[in-house]
């Protein structure tokens, strides 16, 4: 035990020393090549060098280190810095849930984090900068910071298709003297959209509210006036004016779903659903209406199971807002078949729910159209069917944010086909 | 674009090229879209801008046509480089033009703002200018990535916004029968809904360029399949 403890501070004494020495080194050298110099110029004799260089060194050996606090404190920052040190951009860049790319003196792609490919599509590095964000103040903006200007640069960055994004980019040199720069992006598109809605919805909406409203005055009126005494007329005029009421509790349904659909129209909704379960739901919950107009539903669906990735509660109203008005404008039909398989036309994989009425048809010169808000092949039928204008717009805005689409396919007189792709996973 | 040339002036003219290129498409497309922004608002100032705005992209135009020559003359380009230059020169004139459709569409802004106009009309509109702008940023993002095998969409969208002009055409001929004073308004409209239409074919040409640049070999003629039209239109069947 105690030979052990001797055997360790001799150790350390050994450690100490060498690293006096070590420190003191230049010095030390250089004394010595002094006391040489002088030696061979002949003024000093061999022993009394030899002397010399010898207290040298033993000066050397006990010359105090270099002071205790300042190493602690050495050692203390290096501690210090190295989680900092340690750790990549490219980790760091990730953990940043803003838009964020890194690029060089060039302006080429260095790195472009997560949130910037689900942004932006592909960065691939080494990608010119100027060449991906064109509009001109982006360019402004990253010859700016690449001309030397100080400071952090900031602009606002629209990107208008495929919807409305709204970004505030601020561009900054990393560091000194390291030739990389960021860009750094922070969405405010939600502000922006909840402007656009309320415009919107005063062009749009307070058109379509004003009609069954003025019907409603205008009985209300009547039956305040001339139809006073008249039971059989103020039972009629009250059925019309809860049909409207309904009509518009309808349209406000719509309008709220349509534009809570807009609002996120980038937040890819992630969960599995059984699409084969969530059709017969919409077949089950659509049966009234089914047996109303007079419609029988037919399922027409291949083997195997259909999966997608969604968010079950949409993908159910686009297969109801199809099926409704399968039912409702292919009455005359008599049946409606919706059939489901899988296709790999288009290249990828996909899932193809098919709802097939057997109706008028829709004329050709509407066919792209028929999404639009609003837009009606034809005003008075909609309106006779309480239809509000809006179902196949939320069908086109699910179906985007599912990475999906509608096709429609009709001919007069046979039959309208209203196709789901949807990715399958 | 990609390799290296002993001479490096050589490489920073190229990239010039290139960087030129997308400037005068972010200014292209720019123009349409405050152009449309400036029609439906009815906002007659804007759409003076954008007619200003033009004469930014006849620079640039000209400023790549004088490069492009200079760079023939005194480099003697070979295959890509050749094929990069030559791209370049048909890009700047396609997207010069699109600069002056939408000139012509501001120039109408403030005729049309004069009596309002159902906003149904508009909504095709912007539907219309919503598909040209996306198809041209599309191409110019090809033409950033280089990556032309999935170039097909171009041609599908093109279909789309063929049909949806012809939609458009309908419809506006549907409100001159119904009021004649309706023609003047409406008129103006269709050229714009046709300048529309050939924003879109020249964002289809722009991709055709650059397919060559990238392969050397023109854009196969056929249409694309059976699959990608039926999104558009029309009377198949059903």
């Amino acid at each position: 035990m105690a030979e052990t403890s001797t055997q360790t501070r001799a150790r350390r004494t050994v450690r100490l020393t060498a690293g006096r020495l070590h420190q003191n080194r230049w010095m030390l050298m250089a004394a010595i090549v002094a006391v040489l110099a002088v030696h061979f110029f002949g003024v000093t004799s061999g022993r009394f060098t030899a002397a010399i260089i010898l207290l040298l060194v033993l000066f050397a050996l006990v010359a105090p280190r270099t002071q205790a606090s300042r190493r602690l404190a050495e050692v203390a920052a290096r501690t210090e810095r190295s989680p900092l040190d340690r750790l990549s951009g490219e980790k760091l860049a990730a953990a940043v849930a803003d838009p964020l790319i890194i690029f060089d003196r060039d302006g080429a792609v260095v790195h472009a984090n997560e949130a910037a490919v689900a942004a932006f599509g592909v960065v691939r590095p080494d990608l010119p900068l100027l060449l991906k964000f064109r509009a001109p103040e982006m360019q402004a903006l990253i010859e700016g910071v690449l001309g030397g200007q100080s400071g952090s640069l900031s602009v606002e960055y629209v990107e208008r298709v495929p919807f409305e994004r709204v970004y505030r980019v601020a561009a900054s040199a990393v560091g000194r003297g390291t030739g990389l720069y960021v860009l750094a992006f922070k969405d405010q598109s939600e502000a922006r959209r909840i402007d656009r809605m309320r415009a919107d919805f005063i062009a749009n909406a307070s058109h379509e509210l004003r009609t069954p409203l003025a019907s409603i005055a205008g009985f209300v009126e009547t039956l305040r006036g001339p139809a006073r005494n008249d039971p059989n007329a103020r039972e009629q005029f009250l059925q019309i004016m809860q049909n409207q009421t309904g009509r518009m509790a309808r349209l406000i349904d719509d309008l709220l779903s349509l534009s809570r659909l807009e609002m996120k129209a980038y937040v890819k909704p992630g969960v599995k659903v059984d699409l084969r379960q969530t059709i017969e739901a919409v077949i089950a919950s659509l049966s009234p209406l089914a047996t109303e107009t007079g419609v029988t539903i037919e399922r027409e669906f291949e083997e195997g199971e259909f999966e997608v990735h969604g968010d079950r509660d949409e993908l159910f109203q686009v297969f109801q807002n199809l099926l409704e008005n399968g039912c409702k404008y292919g009455q005359s039909g008599g049946r409606v078949i919706v059939s489901m398989h899988r296709s790999t036309e288009a290249g990828e994989p996909e899932i193809e729910v098919t709802v097939r009425d057997f109706g008028p048809g829709i004329p050709a010169e509407h066919i792209p159209r028929v999404t639009e808000r609003f837009y009606r092949v034809d005003v008075e039928t909609s309106r006779a069917q309480k239809g509000t204008g809006l179902g196949l717009s939320i069908v086109k805005h699910i179906l985007s944010r599912h990475n999906g689409r509608l096709s429609i396919k009709s001919e007069i007189g046979k039959g309208s086909a209203f196709t789901v792709h949807l990715p399958a996973r | 674009m990609q390799s290296v040339h002993i001479v490096s002036a050589y490489d920073e003219e190229l990239k010039f090229l290139s960087r030129k290129i997308a400037a005068m498409g972010g200014q292209a497309e720019r123009m349409v879209d405050q152009a449309i922004a400036a029609l439906v608002n009815a906002d007659p100032a804007l759409g003076q801008r954008v007619i200003q705005d033009d004469a930014l992209l006849d620079e640039a135009e000209r400023e790549i046509d004088d490069k492009a020559i200079l760079i023939i003359a005194r480099r003697q380009p070979m295959a890509t480089d050749l094929r990069e230059i030559i791209g370049a020169i048909r890009i700047s004139a396609d997207l010069e033009r699109v600069g002056d459709l939408g000139k012509n569409i501001a120039k109408r802004v403030s005729v049309v703002a004069e009596g309002r106009q159902p906003s149904s009309l508009f909504r095709g509109l912007e539907a219309l200018a919503e598909l040209a702008l996306t198809q041209l940023k599309e191409v110019l993002d090809v033409y950033a990535s280089r990556s032309v095998d999935r170039i097909g969409f171009v041609r599908d969208r093109d279909e789309q916004i063929d049909a949806m002009y012809t939609s458009l055409f309908r419809e506006l001929l549907t409100y001159m029968m119904e009021d004649p004073r309706n023609i003047t308004p409406c008129t103006h409209l269709l050229f714009v809904a046709k300048n529309i239409e050939r924003i879109g074919d020249h964002a289809t040409n722009i991709a055709e360029t650059i397919y060559y640049i990238v392969t050397g070999e023109q854009m196969p003629p056929e249409r694309p399949k059976e699959d990608k039209s039926h999104r558009v239109t029309l009377t198949g069947d059903a």
